[in-house]
């Protein structure tokens, strides 16, 4: 067997671990996380069990070195078995992978890889801040440095399960002077900052994500700043990879409503196998849209990966490639909604019901959820900028 | 001769936060206040004045950087 045959066996006896860990103890757990919005513990350390924090680390550094795809696969095995512990993981591989591509030329940070990949430590962000519009290029507080160490203070509407991660990767303005647009991240240890919680998080959906707004108080070396300007980050990193993981988790809780509508349809056909069920069009109906959305994520991946290999800074940049991964964020959280409408529908009353097998309540609710975070509307306005200049 | 229409453009159609008559050549646009529909605006002022159209492939955030790259780009289209 050659290498990259060995390469993708091991990968799909990972997945199938995937899966088990999944079966055994993310969905068991995930009625619970749902109803009181707490954060996943359980299902958090059977993914820590399997070594995934580290997945997108290169080998050299320890991890396991997998590449988006293979990412992106694990987050949508996790989105079958619950939507907010598939969320937490993706938007951990969002940060390990922005330390991966832009601050490995730091000692502090290859250190902190080695710590990530022996601990299993979980990153929590804090990108957007009260009062800049939920504009990532914008910051109002900034890095203090004197004498080496730094201080920095800042309001957060949201930080997803802040209370529960290792690590805070924040961004801020380089300096008191820099301005608005001028800015780093940082990467704190939970032992250097604070938290005080200035709003709940009692949401319709993702309610395990715990995302409630909190003021961060930090003192840290500024060793810890990331070494690459947060702009640069995000248009090579945080920008296409958030929005790929995150399509990808939702393809997963998209494929649970299918399975669940499949389900149904097939006892239906054995109760009465010779007239065709009216909800069977439908099952095929519902394969055809969420096939789309399948492919979307894979063309997106595909080119983002070739990105990568390429090389060329300047092309992360390249208007059509921001429409393009833009349009898989607007679309992939569409579907999704509408996939889970029809498998509804299939479904029947049973999925609306919070108690049943099919129920499709938790889904749905968490649905609702992917418009919203990082809202459409202001995607599709920045899209609609774009798309008058990009002729393609 | 660029350089100062671009300037002239930039102050009608950048929506600066910073005055352009303060930026040098090389200053970063995107931290002096330019944002995505702003570009808009600037690139279609800038087809206009140098008869020229900017081409899918230097449709990115580098072009519009600063003045001097702006520049650049309208130089290489009107070669």
């Amino acid at each position: 067997m050659d290498s990259s045959s060995q390469t993708q066996t091991n990968f799909e006896s990972l997945i199938k671990q995937v899966h088990a860990i999944g079966e055994e103890i993310i969905a068991p757990q995930a009625k619970d996380v749902d109803e009181k919005a707490r954060f996943p513990k359980e299902g958090m350390e059977a993914i820590k069990s399997l070594k995934l924090m580290s997945a997108y680390v290169p080998a050299s550094h320890g991890g396991m070195g997998l590449d988006i795809k293979q990412v992106s696969k694990i987050c949508q095995v996790l989105g079958l078995y619950c939507g907010s512990t598939a969320m937490i993981y993706a938007m951990h591989k969002i940060q390990v992978a922005c330390i991966v591509h832009h601050c490995m030329t730091s000692q502090f940070f290859q250190s902190y890889v080695k710590e990530l990949v022996a601990e299993q430590r979980l990153i929590a962000s804090a990108t957007t801040e009260i009062g800049v519009g939920g504009d990532l290029l914008s910051s109002f507080c900034a890095v203090e440095a004197n004498d080496g160490e730094f201080q920095l203070t800042k309001k957060a509407p949201v930080i997803s399960y802040a209370e529960d991660a290792d690590d805070l990767m924040l961004t801020a303005r380089k300096d008191p002077e820099a301005a608005k647009s001028d800015q780093v991240g940082v990467l704190i240890n939970k032992s250097q900052y604070s938290v005080e919680p200035i709003s709940d998080w009692d949401t319709l959906g993702f309610r395990g994500t715990c995302s409630s707004g909190f003021v961060v108080t930090a003192t840290a070396s500024v060793e810890q700043i990331s070494p690459t300007p947060f702009s640069q980050v995000l248009s090579q990193t945080m920008h296409p990879y958030s929005h790929i993981v995150w399509a990808s988790l939702w393809s997963g809780i998209a494929s649970s409503a299918v399975s669940k509508a499949r389900q149904f349809v097939k006892n239906a056909v054995r109760k009465n196998p010779n007239i065709p069920p009216i909800s069977s069009i439908r099952l095929g109906e519902v394969d055809t849209v969420l096939s789309t959305m399948r492919n979307n994520i894979k063309a997106n991946i595909d080119e983002y990966m070739q990105l990568l290999e390429d090389g060329d800074e300047d092309a992360f940049t390249n208007f059509g490639f921001t429409i393009r991964t833009n349009n898989l964020k607007i679309n992939s959280s569409q579907m999704l909604v509408d996939i889970v409408g029809k498998a509804m529908l299939i479904c029947g009353i049973s999925s609306y019901r919070n108690n049943s097998e099919l129920s499709l309540c938790r889904h749905l609710r968490d649905a609702y959820g992917a418009a919203l975070m990082v809202n459409n509307d202001r995607i599709m306005m920045h899209n609609s900028s774009l798309v008058l200049m990009h002729k393609d | 001769m660029n350089l100062d229409k671009i300037r002239e453009i930039l102050t009608t159609h950048g929506r600066l936060t910073t005055p352009v008559d303060s930026l040098q050549d090389d200053s970063d646009l995107y931290q002096a206040g330019l944002t995505s529909l702003a570009t808009v605006g600037l690139m279609l002022a800038l087809e206009d004045e140098f008869d020229v159209e900017f081409p899918d492939s230097v449709l990115s955030r580098k072009t519009f950087g600063s003045i001097e790259a702006i520049a650049d780009t309208i130089e290489d289209l009107l070669e």
